[in-house]
């Protein structure tokens, strides 16, 4: 019992300080990290949730199945979410740049 | 051979099925790739329509996926508020099917971005089917882990297809919506995590036989409740939303608006009148309710004062989001089947109008090259139909009679006003005038044709970009003529409510 109890808590603390970055960072990969950390923690507390006290013998299946969907899902979301964030990185830089040019044009005719 | 009969429960398969291979198909064969959207588009609307005609003939109806029984197997079930959902994203979806179709040949004939454009409409129709097939799944689910599974579908969906229209910010604004649809859907399974440990099932029947007043079952209740609210942007949770669905495609804005709100809202609302029931309070019900009436208000003050059309029609999705969140503290007098039909009607009334207002949004925007309300006088001149669609849909926005959206606001009103919660039913008066005041501001700007206004030959717009807009407002207008029907199948299967209308309903 209380081996299940230190793994669901691990699991909530992870879960709040994945919330806690995905909040306050405002790098896109902090912010991506963040969430893998929270669903991570999610992951965890499934896994406690799977244990079976009193020697019943039996360890319940149906949230290791959940614990495998959820992974699947996690990877193609982060998967998603990194190419989003590079886009996001590109076409920014790519209005900086253009930015720049345009800044840099009148001080040349001027010169 | 029983599999093929009408009565069998197994074609309830067909409205997830059928999408998911069509967008399967939409990725291998580039030629024909709009001939299997709207192939599917039209099979999935006659499947819906297969299980209405099951559902008024045999009652609701169970399936479990590969014969698996609860608590171990999937349970898929039909009755009438998911039907009516299905229904509507079914007509709507055939509506963007055909718009989209439109708004993408269009762009493609500008000779400047052909390349790019096509290559947006070779994105665009898989992932439209994946949403399709992930509303369709969500609607039809009963199984909190798969409902899990269906919002990861229709958010990495929904973002994907916010992503599509390339310019810097629809990529941020995607990349936020992301973000916070899977904080949304985090915070939602951590719920189910918890209700799992407390109840030891999924299935939504078998939870509602078990719901106690439990700490761990209370927790969930509000993770549940807090990642499902995200993803349907009540008020102070709407940030994300208007610049996701103001930057996007047009056919995607109308998608992402119309119904992928519509989505988590159906779930949160079921889990609260359904399965929660028990240990829903009054305070939480009224704590609801408030953040509704406040997203009404600062929702259609907002989008007062945009200066462009489709920032203006997202706040109104925010403002209009309100009032199916005005439906909650109303719900403990009148009972349950009463507020689902508000809520369906409700639902049914803005994900039509709001489409309709998005595709005129849209066609503005192709016509003009911007969507500046303040230039856009005149436009009523070469765009006759548009307009005239945005009026009829903006007449269901402010709720006039006998649009689906006035019936659902008198609903709302009597159910106020005879619950002696009268604070609500000012609320509600106030946002109607409101939206009237954003309505009808863009609207003198679309019928005032300046003296000095050149009638250049129009740009042909193509007939599929203006009568989807135009019939989808025409069926939120006459929604409330044909009142009845939905408040009939909401009844099947529906003991309450077929007690109060023993001979079907007035």
């Amino acid at each position: 019992m209380i081996t299940t109890l230190l793994y669901s808590m691990t699991g909530l603390i992870l879960f709040a300080m994945g919330l806690f970055t995905l909040i306050i960072h405002s790098h896109p990969l902090r912010k991506i990290l963040a969430v893998n950390v929270m669903s991570t923690g999610v992951f965890l507390i499934l896994v406690a949730a799977a244990y079976k006290p009193l020697g019943l013998g039996k360890i319940d299946p149906v949230p290791h199945a959940m614990v495998l969907t959820g992974i699947v899902v996690s990877v193609s979301v982060t998967a998603l979410a990194l190419l989003l964030a590079c886009r996001v990185q590109e076409t920014s830089n790519l209005d900086l740049l253009e930015r720049r040019k345009q800044e840099a044009r009148p001080k040349e005719s001027n010169q | 051979m029983t599999a093929f009969q009408l009565a069998a429960p197994a074609w309830m398969i067909v409205p997830i099925i059928l999408p998911l291979i069509a967008g399967l198909f939409c990725f291998l064969f580039n030629r024909r790739i709009f001939a299997i959207a709207l192939t599917a588009a039209l099979a999935n609307l006659l499947g819906v329509c297969i299980l209405i005609y099951q559902l008024l003939f045999f009652g609701p109806m169970r399936c479990h996926m590969g014969g698996w029984q609860t608590p171990i197997g999937i349970t898929l079930r039909t009755d009438g508020p998911a039907l009516l959902m299905l229904l509507t994203t079914a007509i709507t979806g055939l509506a963007v099917t055909l718009y989209a179709r439109g708004y993408f040949s269009y762009r493609i004939l500008n000779p400047r971005h052909a390349a790019r454009h096509q290559q947006q409409q070779r994105y665009f129709w898989p992932l439209w089917m994946l949403l399709l097939t992930g509303l369709n799944g969500l609607f039809l689910s009963n199984d909190i882990f798969n409902l899990y599974v269906t919002l990861e579908l229709i958010a990495i969906s929904a973002a994907s297809l916010a992503a599509l229209s390339g310019k810097p910010a629809s990529q941020l604004a995607a990349f936020r919506y992301l973000l916070v649809s899977l904080l949304g859907s985090l915070t939602y399974l951590l719920g189910v995590v918890f209700l799992y440990r407390s109840c030891g099932v999924l299935d939504l029947d078998l939870l509602q036989n078990l719901m106690q007043n439990a700490p761990g079952i209370r927790a969930a209740l509000a993770l549940m409740s807090i990642g499902l609210l995200l993803k349907t942007a009540l008020f102070p949770l709407h940030f994300w939303l208007p610049p996701a669905h103001a930057n996007a495609l047009a056919p995607v804005s109308v998608i992402l608006s119309a119904l992928v709100v519509k989505g988590s809202f159906y779930l949160l609302f079921r889990f609260w009148f359904e399965v929660f029931t028990p240990i829903i309070t009054t305070s939480a019900l009224n704590f609801m309710g408030t953040l509704g009436a406040i997203a009404i208000v600062w929702g259609a003050i907002q989008a007062m004062r945009q200066p462009r059309l489709k920032l203006m029609v997202a706040y109104s999705t925010v403002s209009q989001l309100g009032y199916l969140f005005i439906a909650f503290p109303l719900t403990r007098i009148d009972g349950n089947i009463h507020i689902w039909g508000i809520v369906i009607f409700m639902a049914m009334a803005h994900a039509c109008a709001k489409s309709a207002m998005f595709m005129v949004a849209g066609t503005v925007f192709l016509h003009l090259g911007h969507d500046r309300i303040k230039d856009l006088n005149g436009i009523r001149a070469n765009l006759p139909i548009t307009v005239f669609a945005y009026g009829i849909a903006g007449v269901s926005l402010m709720g006039l009679p006998p649009s689906g959206g006035f019936i659902a606001k008198w609903l709302l009103l009597s159910s106020a006003l005879t619950s002696s919660q009268w604070w609500w039913a000012l609320v509600i008066i106030v946002g109607s005038l409101l939206a009237m005041i954003y309505v009808f501001r863009v609207m003198s700007h679309f019928f005032v044709i300046p003296e000095d206004y050149a009638f250049t030959k129009p740009t042909p717009v193509s007939p599929l970009m203006e009568w989807p807009a135009l019939a989808l407002a025409l069926i939120s207008l006459l929604l409330g003529l044909a009142a009845s029907w939905p408040l009939y199948i909401l009844a099947q299967g529906n003991v309450v409510l077929a007690q109060i209308f023993p001979g079907g309903l007035p």
